[in-house]
């Protein structure tokens, strides 16, 4: 047993030692709870399952304000399954958007009702387009933001909410906002959410800060939309693994019994 | 090996097949009764525990190739979609990427076991030098392997590590060349780097063979460093082994899947989520944690090397750093010349102990300064220490470790050592063990 603790020792010490690598270097933000744990954070809630409502909320949010810049490629319309909403919903939010396709046999592009299997439509046509529009820097895709920031949701909670006066002195270059949050406090996006900005079907305030939570658990279910189905399966496999670790050792107890 | 029957089976198949091919004599010989010493602590776990991870990298590895597209243009987004689409995608990726730091961890344990109780010694020097090209290997195939899904580390940690190569004098330039089969990181890096990325993982396997095969010449080395003497000191691989294999495993396993299923991406760089963009540097490039040593010893030669009074440059900077970085591995290949000492095991080398000991600790540090900027430094007090000092004086105590066995081999007086493996000392019994050695693990 000696034997074993020290090499469990040896295996704490390798990850103790792997953990400043991977350890945020600048800033600090402000834990807030998530009903899933987080996505960048490890071991936080192994039971952790996505807040329907929040999801649902947040994605409005997405709709109504973020995506008119950000787009998320990666995500399609058939997704939001996920989020509670049945297919009926999910073809109405669909139909919502008109996309273009083709060609057709006319070898002509035409313009048709967004379906289930489309992609998010892209606010913009393409990077070069989204750059011009904003000031020659294209607004980032949001389909893995979450994974993509050291900070994960609590930084887009802190950014979204940070968004406050320059202090006196702080050379702000024109078209810049200052945000407490953001790396080196300027930054291109002006402060996206406002008190009642958008009105929640569910009768939940809509300030800027429940917006912000809400998006961020939207955009955490977007960058891992297989939290649940992992933290599901993990605690199987640990289970399985640890009895059979159990029986093994009480296997070898009983092998070794004769040469103890 | 069998000339005629050397063993009969009581299963007809197994018999008529082994008659004309003895593959279950061997499998008999060498994983049956193969005599192991009996003194093998939990240490002994982690040559069996890597070859899994092996096993289990080469199956996901397979099952990724298949839904994986290498081309710039596509491999970040397939990769997405194996995380979205593909059914258990998520799981089979997860699973490569942390096992390829679980494989390191038990590399690194294992290679620590094999320098802890003079493992490297004779007669195993082939052996140990074996190990080192596998462990070279695997550094080449995952180095490559962060690369394929095209991330923005991916990307800038593969411009900054095949840029090293264009130190090197006259061929450098063209090393580079060749590496990135074009003038920049591109889409020709990619696609070569992952037909090698699908190679490699099977010389590493054929090279494992050898590992093994040359294991089984010599047999195993132990705790105490003294080989067996006899049938006493010995007992047969299955089953004391294979139980106590199986369970070490099975608990090492445990560790992984608890990483795979509630923090994927703890070993990860949240920079990788990004699509790879040569217009835009990352503000820190890393590579993955079981680079970080040796990047700290490239980083900790900041000063070129010149002829005293002359000014003439001898050795870039830079240069010396690549050499300082290869060294670092070099040096292991040479490690069984460099230790002129009798005695295996660190537990009856007090001096040697002190300094493996403190290697690890230069290990660890350069590993912690690896990770660091440039200009990072500590405060303590009013006290600024930079970094980079910290891992010049890691670097030297890696490499000093290293240069001072042959002294260490004669200045030192080791402890009685056992008479054999299963009498720990001579003429005594169990209590009489504590005296000169730690007391014996039975396990």
């Amino acid at each position: 047993m000696r034997r074993l603790r020290s090499l469990i020792l040896a295996g704490l010490v390798a990850v103790a030692a792997a953990a400043p690598a991977v350890a945020s270097e600048e800033m600090e933000y402000p834990k807030n709870e998530w009903s899933h744990g987080g996505v960048t954070r490890g071991f936080s809630n192994i039971f952790g399952t996505f807040d329907r409502k929040a999801l649902q909320r947040g994605f409005q949010v997405y709709k109504e304000v973020c995506s008119a810049c950000h787009s998320m490629n990666l995500l399609s319309y058939r997704n939001l399954g996920a989020l509670g909403y049945n297919e009926a919903e999910i073809t109405a939010i669909a139909a919502g958007y008109d996309m273009t396709d083709g060609p057709n046999d006319e070898g002509e592009m035409f313009t048709r009702k967004g379906v289930p299997a489309d992609h998010f439509k892209a606010p913009f046509a393409n990077e070069k387009a989204a750059a011009a529009a904003n000031g020659g820097k294209a607004p980032p895709d949001l389909s893995l933001i979450v994974k993509a920031r050291k900070g994960g949701e609590d930084y887009l909670v802190a950014l979204l909410t940070g968004f406050e006066e320059a202090p006196a002195g702080f050379a702000l270059p024109s078209g810049g906002n200052y945000n407490k949050a953001f790396a080196g406090h300027v930054i291109a996006m002006p402060p996206p959410l406002s008190d009642g900005g958008v009105t929640f079907a569910d009768g939940t305030k809509a300030t800027v800060e429940q917006q912000a939570k809400d998006v961020a658990t939207f955009l955490a279910w977007a960058a891992e939309p297989n939290l649940e189905a992992r933290h599901q399966m993990g605690l199987k496999v640990m289970i399985f693994l640890l009895v059979l670790a159990g029986i093994l050792y009480a296997a070898k107890r009983a092998v070794w019994a004769d040469q103890h | 090996m069998a000339h005629g029957p050397s063993s009969s089976f009581k299963n007809p198949v197994v018999n008529w097949l082994d008659q004309r091919l003895p593959i279950f004599t061997m499998i008999q010989k060498e994983y049956g009764v193969f005599p192991t010493p009996r003194n093998f602590n939990y240490f002994w776990n982690f040559g069996a525990i890597a070859m899994i991870m092996l096993v289990t990298m080469i199956v996901s590895g397979i099952v990724l190739a298949m839904h994986y597209t290498p081309n710039t243009n596509l491999a970040f987004n397939s990769v997405e979609r194996i995380m979205r689409d593909v059914n258990f995608g998520w799981l089979i990726r997860y699973i490569h990427m942390n096992g390829a730091s679980f494989f390191f961890i038990a590399v690194y344990i294992h290679i620590f076991r094999g320098l802890y109780y003079g493992s490297y010694k004779k007669p195993r020097e082939l052996l140990w030098m074996i190990g080192v090209v596998i462990f070279l290997l695997m550094m080449a195939t995952a180095f490559m392997g962060y690369v394929l899904p095209w991330g923005q580390m991916s990307f800038w940690g593969a411009t900054v590590i095949t840029n090293l190569f264009s130190a090197l004098p006259l061929v450098g330039q063209d090393i580079v060349t060749l590496l990135w089969g074009g003038f920049s990181v591109d889409n020709p890096t990619l696609n070569r780097f992952f037909a090698l990325h699908y190679l490699l993982p099977f010389v590493i396997t054929a090279v494992v063979f050898l590992h093994v095969a040359a294991l089984h010449v010599t047999g195993s080395n132990n705790p105490y460093g003294v080989e067996p003497k006899g049938p006493q000191d010995t007992l047969p691989f299955h089953p004391y082994y294979t139980v106590k294999d199986s369970f070490g495993t099975v608990v090492y396993l445990a560790i992984f899947a608890a990483f795979v299923f509630y923090a994927p991406n703890f070993f990860g760089e949240a920079d990788n989520y990004i699509p790879a963009n040569p217009m835009v540097t990352p503000p820190h490039i890393v590579p993955e944690w079981y680079f970080l040593p040796y990047y700290a010893i490239l980083k900790s030669v900041t000063f070129d090397i010149t002829i005293p009074f002359t000014g003439l440059k001898l050795i870039e900077a830079k240069l010396g750093g690549v050499i300082a970085m290869f060294g670092s591995i070099a040096i292991l290949f040479i490690l069984p010349w460099l230790d002129t000492s009798p005695v295996r095991s660190a537990r009856f080398r007090p001096l040697f102990k002190k300094g493996i000991f403190a290697f690890l600790v230069a290990f660890f540090l350069l590993m912690y300064v690896g990770a660091q900027t440039a200009d990072a430094a500590w405060h303590l007090g009013g006290l600024e220490i930079p970094l980079v000092y910290v891992g010049q004086l890691a670097t030297l105590v890696y490499f000093g470790f290293f240069l001072s066995l042959p002294f260490i081999g004669l200045i030192e007086k080791p402890l009685p050592l056992p008479a054999s493996i299963a009498k720990p000392v001579l003429g005594g019994g169990a209590s009489a063990a504590a005296g000169a050695a730690k007391p014996m693990e039975k396990a």
